[in-house]
């Protein structure tokens, strides 16, 4: 893939410099018919320029509402939102929508799960491209248009001189992400949230998409927030890794700090059922008992209580998101020793997982 | 292209056939319609019936009858029964009546319909969306007759007796050729009785399909992309929401015109072709309705034609041929 003309996104510096974005405390709860939904409870984190943050856990953990309410898509009359989170000089939570619109695509982009779907179908591919770009700057249509087709030659899109001209029908599954990551990038933004971009693609095209997500990441110094429920994906691109259960993160470390010293029983539990080439067939696949919990009662203390083997008594009681045992930057949500998550994390057949006896 | 619209000519021949045979068969088979003793007056005799029937042809073999009259109206000969008036005069007559009624009351419904049901729609919920809906559920069943007849009378004949002076006309059409103010003031109350049913369900589909398309994915990347809430709506919302009701448009248009006025014309004595084939009906006089039926089966077939060519082109999902793939 061809290097791009394109510069570098500003203020990127290397490790070192302050965090890109700030999220502090961010809680968001619906208003719906059975009662309030706490689909975000006290979610912080921050991403350093040029980071890939991965945001795992299953559907409805929260990390989809997290990532649109810091673009400000969550709000509606049923919507409240509290907490905060700090883009450079700009606070989104409360923003007002001149604010929003200005960050958005400018310095905040996010691209979706389904692109077929997340394009509007009357509309060519390049127009759909243009239009944001004309948005914001200030160019002609022809100078937008050979800016578009630029974009989608940097990510990797072959004759895009004609493909400008199609229609979102008329791409392949892959291309049609590749277009939304071009959408994304067309101004340059410092930071991309990308929302399970892979889950509605088959596994070749899905391999594809992330090296092209680590090459700008690489390449131009783009943070990404890649949120997935496939830690294989993880595994491959992403700097640090923040694991989400119930509307709250419960670890949060470096790769290497999550895929080998897990500390909480969930992140076991996820590591343990990732499916394994080079065993042995005829074991049962690895799954963790139970459901996710209501949003609505969630259950008290550690939300992962009900299903977690090894809870004990002081689990009735929140822990904090804490460096408890591990290294610096290591946070996690267990009451657990150091020793016990040692040596309860590790299975019989040396794996890292979790037990299958229920609590 | 060229294949689609070939293909549609020929259907549009085999529609007009089929309509022709079905309302010519219909006439035979309806009870009193015997044209030739209804011709011969008060008190006829055997003989006078005879004659009539011998002078009209109405003793051939049927098929020769259907063939003769089919004739008769491609070459302009077809007269009708009673008023021995040429039917193709007439509707000829009567099309630009009928066509200012229709293009007018369009034009008003599409305007109101679109404006009421993007205001309800921005409104959903609110107790303006919900009053608005009611007017418009009222405005769907109020038959048109009715209400036209309540407006010409309550509005044209007794106000201008209150008010001392015609502020709406008494029914009645004048041509736009001989003048123009005159030609409006007397479609005013015609027009909005045509439109007030159309207004209503175009509001509530376009509110619908407003209401669905801004949950749609495409709708959030647009905001995504830091548009403006205002370019949001039109270029992606409603741009997407109005291609159903544009082909609705053409539809009704094309059903107005092939005499779905036929209500609206009476009760307001426009004279168009609607009227004229009311009246035909009411004395089942058979060549004046078999030539509207032709007339408005015509106008039917072309205007889903046209239609379909406009969706294509709205809709670039949609591809008139079938096997006309993407790449």
């Amino acid at each position: 893939m061809s290097t791009d003309t394109l510069s570098s996104a500003p203020g990127v510096g290397g490790p070192g410099k302050g965090p890109l974005l700030e999220v502090d405390d961010l809680r968001v709860s619906f208003r719906t018919e059975d009662g309030m939904v706490q689909a975000v409870d006290g979610v912080s984190f921050d991403v350093k320029p040029g980071e890939v943050l991965a945001v795992v856990g299953e559907s409805g953990c929260g990390k989809s509402v997290t990532a649109m309410t810091l673009m400000g898509l969550t709000r509606g009359p049923n919507a409240q939102i509290s907490g905060t989170a700090q883009l450079g000089e700009t606070e989104l939570i409360g923003a007002d929508d001149s604010a929003l619109r200005e960050v958005r695509g400018e310095r905040l982009a996010m691209i979706f799960q389904d692109p077929m779907t997340s394009m509007n179908p009357v509309y060519k591919v390049g127009d759909q491209i243009s239009e944001q770009i004309l948005a914001h700057r200030d160019l002609s249509k022809a100078e937008a248009k050979q800016r578009s087709i630029e974009l989608l030659k940097a990510v990797g899109i072959p004759g895009a001189e004609e493909r400008i001209d199609n229609y979102p029908h008329e791409f392949s599954g892959g291309m049609r992400q590749r277009a939304m990551i071009a959408m994304g990038l067309s101004l340059e933004p410092p930071m991309l949230i990308a929302d399970e971009p892979t889950t509605a693609l088959d596994v070749t095209i899905q391999a594809q998409i992330l090296r092209l997500l680590k090459q700008l990441n690489t390449e131009r110094g783009l943070a990404v927030i890649l949120i997935t429920h496939d830690l294989g994906v993880v595994a491959d691109i992403a700097d640090r890794v923040m694991v989400m259960y119930a509307g709250r993160v419960v670890e949060t470390g470096t790769l290497d700090q999550i895929f080998y010293e897990p500390q909480h029983p969930y992140t076991w539990g996820l590591l343990g059922s990732i499916m394994r080439l080079d065993r042995p067939r005829g074991a049962r696949l690895a799954q963790i008992k139970g459901q996710p919990p209501s949003l609505i009662e969630p259950p008290e203390g550690c939300h992962f209580r009900p299903r977690c083997p090894h809870a004990f008594s002081r689990c009735t009681e929140k822990p904090e998101l804490a460096q408890r045992s591990g290294s610096p930057g290591h946070l996690d949500r267990c009451w657990l020793s150091g020793e016990q998550k040692k040596t309860l994390r590790t299975l019989e057949s040396g794996d890292i997982g979790l037990e299958d006896a229920a609590a | 292209m060229g294949r689609f619209v070939a293909r549609r000519l020929a259907s549009m021949v085999f529609v007009l056939f089929a309509v022709s045979v079905i309302t010519f068969f219909i006439f035979n088979v309806i009870p009193n319609s015997d044209p030739a003793v209804r011709m011969a007056g008060k008190q006829p005799t055997e003989q006078q019936i005879e004659a009539i029937r011998e002078e009209w042809g109405f003793n051939d073999n049927i098929f020769v009858q259907y063939a003769t009259t089919m004739e008769k109206l491609f070459t302009g000969d077809m007269v009708s029964y009673f008023t021995q008036l040429s039917v193709t005069e007439e509707i000829w007559k009567g099309i630009p009546r009928t066509l200012s009624l229709a293009i007018g009351a369009a034009i008003i419904w599409m305007i109101f319909g679109v404006a009421l049901g993007l205001y309800t729609a921005m409104r959903a919920g609110k107790v303006s969306d919900r009053l608005l809906t009611v007017l418009a559920l009222v405005g769907i069943s109020m038959p048109v007759f009715w209400i036209g007849a309540l407006m010409n009378h309550y509005l044209g004949f007794e106000l201008s007796n209150t008010l001392g002076f015609e502020l709406f006309p008494n029914g009645g059409y004048v041509p736009l050729t001989d003048n123009p103010a005159e030609w409006a003031h007397h479609l005013i109350l015609p027009w909005i009785a045509l439109s007030i049913l159309f207004i209503g369900v175009y509001s509530r589909v376009l509110r619908g399909n407003i209401l669905e398309t801004m949950n749609e994915d495409f709708v959030r990347t647009a905001r995504a992309k830091g548009l403006s809430e205002r370019r949001v709506l039109l270029k992606h919302v409603l741009r997407n929401s109005m291609i159903p009701i544009v082909t609705l448009w053409g539809l009704d248009f094309a059903v107005v015109i092939g005499g779905g006025a036929i209500l609206t014309e009476t009760v307001f004595n426009l004279q168009g072709v609607g009227q004229y084939a009311a009246d035909a009906i009411g004395q089942l006089d058979q060549p004046p309705i078999l030539a509207v039926t032709m007339f408005g089966a015509f106008f039917v077939v072309f205007f889903n034609t046209i239609v379909d060519i406009v969706y294509a082109y709205l809709d670039p999902r949609i591809r008139l041929e079938a096997g006309d793939s993407a790449s």
